[in-house]
């Protein structure tokens, strides 16, 4: 199979990365992995599995790993099937190959999902094959032999021996077909605690991250970018840069030729750079300040568009945007007529006809990234081939544009994937490593370009800047008879409509609207559902208390109607699968009691990249600041490989939802980003940080599905929530804390 | 030339004295192992010790360093068994790692000077170091963890 067909199946799903049957046969072929440093004696199993015949047992991990701990869970999940002790396992970054390795995209929540049936299936036909091999071995027949720890044995002969003992047997026999897998009941290795296999190198220092990637030779580049959105190069004059100690050269470097056909990745905020190279980075920082440029107005330009779907070209608008007129043009396009998105049953008779309608707006920012490992870079470009190293989340994604740029067959470049200091989508978008690749073309040596913190901030591939108006029609009675949501956004709108309450009110409508820019956007940690999570589980909760109802409660009526007699078609939820994470959540919080008299509650659930996750959040007020003292989060995201892993990543996206629902916000004045880095950009921080999140697990067998994303936008709701009860008024706009703090802090 | 006590190890340096500390160990020693994350005394990635205080190296000049004894996580320990590293490891901290130096960095100057720490002193000592990750629970509880082994170690 081919990689492109492979990108063209996994771009058509939009966001949920879809796997094909004609991928998984890419695991029925053993061979070489072309990994250079390898043992002569290691046998190669299948693409996944390296057995020695001293019984060392290898597990590659397919898929970059950014602090979801993948390194760890996906070779757990070869070593369930394989019969391996998990304790001998050794576990090794693979390399960048789609054909033998899978799509190695890390994001969408995708990495456990999708890598999870392939993943066993590998394991499992090693094991086989070893099973096979000890039969031939020892001349008995296949069903006698049994698998324990890395061990073959045979009862009835009393014959035993280690897998590496029959790996170089194993290797030369056919891979099967078809194997079983094993009964979930049977799980040793998946659903156990296990410690993340880098922890002692994170602990220690060890060179990990591709900001630590060092070569002999090697330069330091790094870009100076116009200052605002909008605006580009006019003119430069490098003398004195060019004086400076350890410095090599200022030149300019077009991104994309005109007209070349960008991928749905390749996302270019700026597309003439301004190149400084030299010898460290403190001299090329140093250097960049002694630079005198004049940056104009960029006008309108045209992005030609390849990728998903068809050649076409996209006009990028000109404007050198401030925030207080994007929040005004948001407002224009709210009272226009927007497209419309989902309709059932007959929303404006519902409305026409309502005793009481309810309506809210909510609004949310842009925010940044703020990857605690700045943007980066390694290559090493030659005429004949390149090596590429660092973080990047979807590296098969860039690469054809790569081999495009660099006028290079994909086999004669060499990716290699870096662990990441975090990613959260922002490194689905190789264009840096484009960048540092054509620098080191263009200087002709190894070259590591950096991007500064402020670099970094200012660079753009956001999340978008979104609102929403919600409108609830009651009738009488103070039932739900309709439900209307308008969203929009710069440069794109969040909704998502046929998530819940869709699906449980007969009238319902949603519409969308979008606002053209020249600030890039990209994921972020689901985008659109942190926003929607927001705004949508206050507006329900805004809802309980005005007909009167206990807002879990309530959302459970919504769910049961849902789940009993559906409304609409493509509902993309599972009711009872929702609903079980509110009934976890309310069980474990002890709704109704908060622990502490002093705490505010709210509650919040949301659906996306297939799980469910539900939170309760108590916040307590403290010199006029709000804090949350205590978060309660049930989840469902099917069998958990990992408990303590997954545990830690809940607790995390709860820390990251209340840092960026209190704090994030990135805004612009005359296209310049205000915000550049931290002292302006406010982060959680350690007394901010809640003192307690526990969280609980759906106990099903239903297979695997993501964790990055689905605990975050939930956090946003329910913050929400409990600061209503905090501070007695409804917060509409993000970021939320600089509006109750006294003195404002930020 | 500028000569530095680091882990233990005498450096000699050919760099310009106003070259923060952070880029010496990184770029001219290869210790990577202290971040780069703001270069702005606002995140704490780039935590050492200057004769076991915790200081933001990203913007002390290396010049300004003298003859303190610098201290970075390689010198913490041989195999990771400084009593912050192994309740850094029993508690699994770590989410992507990046910024866990630098906590670990401040972690370790607290328990120096505090053998008990409460978790307003906590707050207090680690409100430097930003995770993106989120991991400032396991962090708390692992310090609180650290402390106990300290203790016990005597
Ligand atoms: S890099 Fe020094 S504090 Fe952020
Ligand atoms: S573990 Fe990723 S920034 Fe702290």
């Amino acid at each position: 199979m081919n990689r492109r067909s492979f990108l063209k199946s996994s771009t058509l799903a939009g966001g949920g990365l879809m796997l094909s049957f004609t991928w998984l046969s890419a695991f029925k072929s053993a061979g070489t992995t072309g990994i250079a440093d390898l043992p002569g004696d290691w046998v190669e199993i299948n693409g996944y599995i390296k057995i020695t015949p001293d019984n060392t047992i290898k597990i590659l991990n397919p898929n970059p790993e950014f602090g979801q701990n993948v390194m760890t869970s996906l070779p757990m999940i070869v070593a369930e099937e394989l019969d391996a002790d998990w304790k001998k396992v050794v576990v090794e970054m693979g390399p960048h190959d789609s054909v033998k390795l899978g799509p190695q995209f890390t994001g969408g929540s995708n990495s456990v999902r999708m890598y999870w049936r392939p993943l066993r299936q590998a394991g499992a036909a090693a094991r086989h094959m070893l099973v096979e091999a000890a039969a031939q071995t020892w001349s008995v027949p296949v069903e006698e032999i049994t698998t324990k720890g890395g061990m073959l044995y045979h009862e009835k002969s009393g014959k035993s021996g280690t897998y590496g003992s029959m790996a170089t047997k194993a290797a030369t026999l056919a891979v099967p077909k078809d194997v079983k897998l094993k009964d979930s009941k049977q799980f040793k290795v998946i659903r156990s605690a296990q410690k993340n296999v880098e922890g002692a190198k994170i602990v220690s220092g060890k060179p990990l991250f591709g900001l630590d990637y060092q070569q002999k030779g090697m330069l330091i580049a790094m870009i100076h970018h116009p200052p605002g959105f909008g605006m580009k190069l006019k003119s430069y004059d490098a003398t004195a840069a060019l004086k400076m100690p350890g410095i090599r050269d200022v030149f300019t470097q077009k991104l994309y030729e005109d007209g070349f056909e960008q991928g749905g990745f390749d996302t270019r905020s700026f597309n003439d750079l301004l190149v400084v190279v030299g010898n460290t980075t403190w001299e090329v920082m140093q250097a960049r300040k002694q630079l005198k440029v004049e940056w104009e107005p960029a006008g309108e330009t045209k992005d030609t568009m390849g990728g998903r779907g068809q050649k076409r070209e996209v006009v990028v608008p000109g404007t050198l945007e401030s925030t207080a007129d994007q929040l005004k043009k948001m407002q224009e396009y709210a009272a226009k007529p927007a497209q419309q998105l989902r309709k059932d049953g007959d929303p404006e008779t519902a409305f026409k006809n309502a005793a009481q309608i309810i309506e809210r707006t909510y609004t949310a920012p842009f925010l940044a990234h703020n990857c605690m490992e700045p943007m980066n870079f390694f290559a090493h470009v030659t005429d004949e081939k390149a090596l590429v190293a660092g973080p990047l989340q979807a590296p098969g994604w860039s690469e054809p544009t790569l081999a495009k740029l660099l006028n290079l067959p994909a086999d004669k470049i060499e990716i290699q994937m870096t662990r990441m200091g975090g990613g959260f989508g922002r490194r689905a978008y190789g264009q840096y490593m484009f960048e540092a690749a054509l620098i080191s073309k263009k200087v002709k040596a190894p070259v590591k370009l950096v991007y500064t913190r402020e670099d970094d901030m200012t660079y753009g591939i956001y999340r978008p800047m979104y609102t929403a108006t919600y409108r609830a029609a009651l009738d009488a009675n103070k039932k739900l008879i309709g439900f209307h949501v308008k969203g929009g956004g710069i440069p794109e709108h969040a909704i998502h409509a046929n998530r819940f309450p869709a699906g449980a009110v007969d009238n319902y409508l949603a519409e969308g609207w979008q606002i053209p820019s020249n600030i890039t956007i990209g994921a972020f940690r689901a985008p659109r559902s942190n926003f929607n999570a927001a705004a949508e589980q206050s507006f329900l909760d805004e809802l309980a208390e005005a007909m009167g109802k206990d807002p879990i409660d309530f959302r459970l009526k919504l769910l049961q109607r849902a789940k009993e007699a559906p409304v609409g078609r493509n509902n993309e939820y599972d009711a009872a699968r929702y609903a079980e994470v509110l009934r976890l959540v309310k069980e474990k919080s002890g709704w109704g009691k908060p622990e502490n008299a002093q705490y505010s509650r709210g509650v919040a659930a949301y659906f996306c990249h297939a799980s469910y996750a539900a939170h309760v959040v108590d916040i307590v007020m403290k010199e006029g600041k709000p804090y949350v003292e205590k978060v309660t989060s049930a989840v469902d995201c099917g069998i958990v490989v990992n408990p303590d892993a997954a545990a830690n990543m809940v607790q995390g996206a709860v820390v990251d939802g209340i840092g960026n629902a209190f704090y994030g916000g990135l805004t612009h004045k005359d296209g310049v980003p205000v915000q550049n880095n931290f002292h302006t950009y406010r982060m959680i921080r350690m007394p901010e940080a809640p003192k307690k999140v526990e969280v609980h697990f759906v106990q099903n067998d239903i297979d695997p599905t993501g964790l990055g994303e689905p605990p975050f936008p939930p956090v946003f709701g329910a913050v929400a929530n409990a600061l209503y009860k905090a501070a007695s008024k409804r917060l509409y706009q993000q970021p939320y804390a600089p509006q109750l703090e006294t003195p404002k802090a930020f | 030339m500028i000569t530095l006590n680091i882990n233990n190890k005498p450096y000699n340096v050919n760099v310009s004295p106003d070259t923060p500390l952070l880029w010496v160990l990184r770029d001219t020693l290869g210790l990577v192992g202290t971040k780069y994350g703001c270069g702005m005394a606002q995140c704490g990635a780039c935590t050492v010790h200057l004769d076991g205080t915790a200081t933001r190296s990203c913007l002390l000049p290396v010049s300004a360093v003298g003859k303190m004894k610098i201290t970075t996580i390689e010198g913490l320990s041989q195999k990771q068994d400084h009593p912050v590293q192994q309740a850094w490891l029993e508690l699994d901290v770590a989410q992507c790692g990046y910024c866990q130096s630098g906590q670990i960095m401040s972690a370790v100057a607290l328990l120096k000077q505090n053998k008990a720490p409460s978790d307003a002193d906590i707050d207090a000592a680690m409100a430097g170091n930003i995770c993106r990750c989120g991991t400032y629970l396991r962090i708390r509880e692992a310090i609180h963890r650290a402390a106990e082994l300290q203790r016990k170690k005597g």
